[in-house]
């Protein structure tokens, strides 16, 4: 291992971690997090809805916070650091990323499902034209075979993405599936490979040192480990543990535990731990948005949460398709219903 | 039975499909499938012994009873074919998104539709929620519609995934000026699972009067309108009413004529496509036209 290796953060609290308050950050909390986030030395501080620009919705939840709102409070924040943005084509558009550009963004990530990344060319080829620093993001990557990760993270390459990512959506992965996946891809790309972790089976850490043992360079977290399901990598938690590693971070460890402790600690709607229903999740490889969904749906058709996302993963059921789970979850009451009837 | 002669541009899989459901119809003449170079379509069509030709819209305009032509190339060709089919006085089906004539979505606006040389059938999800959105509207006033729509990516071709921006900005188009709604948002979630998946819908509104007598009755009646021309059209979830908030589900099974059962999403909107074209060949059987 390279001892020396720098490592490229990614904080992603304001966006998956919105997630986890339900999209309800205020401007004056965005502010704080994002200017705390900045002073501590992190490179890339996103900022969106939990489930990217446009997001706002029915389907995943309204913001409290306009986009633009949040947009300029965050890039008013950012001193060094560069304000990023989350854009899954099918939710958002190209005129979503324009707008954000001109509320900001200096960089941008192209999410879309580990087999569909021919979905996002044009939006990857806008935003290089806007001058954004561009990701290809491929979720829900434990659903595929190594080689059709590389095969789609070769795609975004050719579109001209600058980063690629495998993000494990649904924190389902074990260290090992992590090492094959980005070691596939770091091989088949030249540009420099990251890797979005979940903490559904208490992997997040321990996976994000396995990408970085596969090659990788860039790593997300969020303070406290704030996201969705289970959260994400504690940011604060990486930097102690990446400088005992030996890899350069450039964040300021006091200053980054501070934001976590002070800033973000406190506005948390609960503790982020692995309950039960994340804990099925990574199980079940289930999308970890679909949580605080599948909370609500659960309560409604008086069903266990568990057996709601079991039946998610067998469905096979891809991110973004959080409408799935009032239709599992009614289908599901329907059968018990039934059953009660024939009695 | 008297018939109307009909023509294809662009012998792809929704081209194909649309053959077989015309050749199916008892008001539709399929007289030519024309593309712009020798392909499986055309050989397949001209194998069952119909007309063909690689002469493009070309073909079209040299025969002067062929009254309508649906259009399912693209939405460059097909701005280049409409002003030529239109002083050719026939009537274009326009299944791009190129969108040059008013939208029309059969059980909603079609009967409202005057003499109108092009139309433009939106969108696959377009085709399969502004119904929901327009009877759910009639009972009870929409504020908001917002519609998710999943299809498996196996039927969704190049053109959908290369403007994918297209598809949802043209559909939430048609949620407001269709489907009444006073704003509109669309989503579309590819799914690569195998089996594939039905095409599914989800519609959530936000209505002014909640009225769950109406919005239900609304909803079972529109959906007994559209399975008069696309049988495979089914409520997975009947309107759950919260407040304010409605949702529905629905999925599509395709009637599996040419294309396989799972793209409900292509069925749907080749369905809609003939059934306009069923109504249009109606109107001018009645004034005296005929093949």
């Amino acid at each position: 291992m390279n001892k020396e290796k720098m490592i490229h953060l990614v904080d992603t609290t304001l966006r998956d971690g919105s997630h986890a308050v339900s999209h309800e950050y205020t401007v004056e909390q965005i502010s704080a997090i994002a200017g705390g986030l900045d002073a501590a030395g992190v490179e890339y501080i996103e900022v969106s809805h939990g489930d990217g620009l446009a997001g706002s919705s029915f389907n995943y939840g309204w913001s409290l916070t306009r986009e633009e709102d949040m947009l300029i409070a965050a890039a008013k924040a950012i001193k060094k650091g560069k304000l990023t943005v989350l854009l899954l084509p099918g939710i958002g558009t190209v005129e979503n990323l324009e707008h954000a550009a001109r509320c900001g963004a200096k960089a941008v990530r192209v999410a879309t499902h580990v087999t569909e990344a021919d979905i996002a060319e044009q939006h990857i080829g806008i935003a290089k034209k806007l001058g954004l620093k561009t990701f290809g993001f491929l979720m829900m990557s434990h659903m595929a075979p190594p080689e059709k990760v590389l095969e789609q993270a070769k795609l975004f390459e050719s579109y001209g993405a600058d980063i690629i990512y495998v993000a494990d959506s649904a924190g389902a992965m074990l260290p090992e599936d992590v090492k094959v996946r980005v070691g596939a891809v770091v091989d088949a790309v030249k540009v420099p490979v990251g890797f979005h972790a979940h903490n559904n089976l208490s992997l997040a850490t321990a996976n994000s040192l396995a990408a970085l043992e596969a090659g990788a360079s860039f790593l997300d977290g969020t303070c406290r480990g704030l996201g969705a399901g289970a959260g994400n990598t504690q940011i604060e938690v990486l930097t102690g543990v990446l400088d005992k590693a030996g890899y350069q971070t450039g964040v300021d460890f006091y200053k980054i535990m501070d934001v976590a402790e002070e800033v973000v600690e406190p506005i948390m709607h609960r503790p982020q731990v692995v309950r039960n229903a994340p804990l099925m999740l990574g199980y079940a490889g289930v999308y970890s948005s679909f949580l605080l969904h599948t909370y609500r749906a659960a309560e409604k058709f008086r069903l266990d949460p568990r057996d709601i996302l079991v039946e998610l993963g067998r469905r096979r059921m891809v991110g973004g398709q959080e409408d799935m789970i009032v239709d599992v979850a009614y289908q599901l009451a329907q059968k018990k219903g039934g059953s009660h009837e024939g009695r | 039975m008297k018939k109307i002669k009909v023509a294809v541009i662009g012998p792809g899989n929704i081209g194909s499909d649309l053959m077989y459901k015309i050749l199916n119809s008892d008001r539709l003449e399929m007289a030519l499938l024309t593309g712009i170079v020798e392909s499986e379509g055309i050989k397949r069509a001209r194998d069952m012994g119909i007309n063909t030709s690689i002469e493009g819209v070309d073909a079209v305009l040299k025969d002067p009873d062929i009254k309508i032509v649906f259009d399912a190339t693209g939405a460059k060709p097909h701005s280049t074919h409409a002003p030529l089919l239109k002083q050719a006085g026939k009537v274009a089906i326009d299944l791009t998104p190129a969108a040059i004539g008013p939208y029309v979505v059969p059980c909603v606006n079609l009967d409202q539709l005057k003499d109108e040389p092009n139309l433009n059938m939106v969108t696959c999800a377009g085709q399969a929620t502004v119904p929901i959105v327009s009877a759910i509207h009639q009972g009870a006033g929409v504020k908001y519609a917002e519609i998710v729509a999943s299809i498996s990516s196996k039927s969704a071709g190049p053109g959908t995934r290369q403007n994918i921006d297209e598809f949802t900005e043209t559909t939430s188009r048609a949620i407001v000026e269709v489907g009444g709604a006073k704003t509109g948002k669309a989503i579309i979630i590819l799914n690569p699972a195998e089996p594939p998946v039905l095409m599914c819908n989800t519609v959530y509104v936000e209505v002014e009067n909640p009225d769950e007598t109406a919005i239900k009755d609304a909803v079972h009646g529109i959906v007994k309108e559209i399975q008069k021309y696309v049988p495979g059209y089914r409520l997975r979830v009947p309107p759950i009413l919260e407040g304010h908030k409605v949702t529905t589900i629905i999925e599509v099974e395709g009637a599996g004529d040419f294309l396989p059962k799972y793209s409900g999403n292509l069925d749907i909107i080749t369905s809609a496509a003939v059934r306009v074209a069923g109504k249009i060949a109606e109107k001018l059987l009645a004034k005296g036209v005929q093949a």
